[in-house]
């Protein structure tokens, strides 16, 4: 379960409005490699995995993308507010505005909506921790080329510290890998699936050692 | 800035301290120093969020307690801005 902080991880204080910004960094709350995307891949790639302290690493950076949810929402709605009509039709912001006013609605900065494809969860630990390395890097990316396209400081600060994180969660990624990694024959990782093949000694004693 | 909005920047800076310990825990569970950092920051960012809620208005509803009436609905939202 989750308990709500009134709060945002980092301040997000914008004081100039801009539309055309606002459709740009949008993709990272309902894109391809957005916070949305994130927060729930690794949330329901956790009860796969036969492991604790990995499926807690997935808990605890799935519960963090939920707060970086919140805070692109935040800089969304600081750069839509107080818009006025003229700067809504100059901006390109129209066919946003039309269907959604200045509410916040996940879709990617071309218009497409959120979808669970953005994610997967195999239900194979290896690669489920794969996806979420790659994961981290492309909205690594992505931020990086939102920070070309920001010019206002305001705008700037809490972006720098969303693409900080990603690079923090591509590390801890890499070490669950590895732990699951540590629990596997290294002379074939994928002989055997953790989180759905049974070890043979398992039939015999289930405290074989397998830590499965 | 204001007392309210330092005492809100000093959370979210004892917050991501130990946001950054717990991941880190989380792969590196037997680092003693890592183990101290978490219990240090730990106690001092409960005690802020207590007198934060006591002052201004509770960040959590496990601060919510009050003689009088409920404050949690009237608190400032995180994304109005202004370090609210």
């Amino acid at each position: 379960m989750w308990s709500y902080e009134k709060r945002l991880q980092f301040p997000v204080n914008i004081k100039e409005p801009n539309a055309k910004l606002a459709q740009a960094i949008i993709s990272q709350y309902g894109g391809p490699d957005g916070e949305m995307g994130a927060s729930m891949r690794y949330l329901s790639q956790r009860y796969s995995i036969p492991y604790r302290e990995v499926a807690g690493v997935l808990t605890d950076i799935g519960t963090e993308e939920l707060a970086h949810l919140e805070m692109v929402a935040s800089i969304v709605h600081q750069l839509t507010r107080n818009l006025s009509m003229e700067e809504i039709e100059k901006s390109g912001f129209a066919n946003y505005y039309v269907d959604h006013t200045v509410g916040v609605w996940p879709q990617a900065a071309g218009g497409v909506p959120f979808n669970a494809c953005e994610f997967q969860v195999k239900g194979d630990p290896i690669t489920d921790l794969m996806e979420d390395m790659a994961a981290e890097q492309k909205a690594r990316a992505t931020y990086d080329n939102i920070l070309r396209l920001v010019k206002d400081p305001d705008v700037c600060e809490p972006i720098k510290f969303l693409r900080m994180r990603e690079v923090v969660h591509f590390q801890r990624f890499g070490e669950a890998l590895r732990m699951v990694q540590d629990r596997l024959d290294s002379r074939n990782f994928y002989a055997f699936n953790p989180a759905f093949d049974k070890c043979e000694s398992c039939d015999d004693k289930p405290d074989c050692g397998c830590d499965k | 800035m204001g007392d309210r909005e330092q005492l809100l920047r000093d959370i979210g800076i004892a917050d991501f301290v130990l946001t950054e310990l717990v991941l880190y825990l989380d792969t590196h569970p037997h680092d003693c120093k890592a183990m101290e950092y978490f219990n240090h920051y730990n106690r001092i960012k409960l005690q802020m969020e207590k007198e934060f809620s006591q002052k201004y208005y509770p960040l959590n509803t496990r601060y919510a307690e009050s003689g009088k009436e409920w404050r949690w609905g009237a608190a400032p939202l995180p994304w109005e801005g202004a370090c609210a």
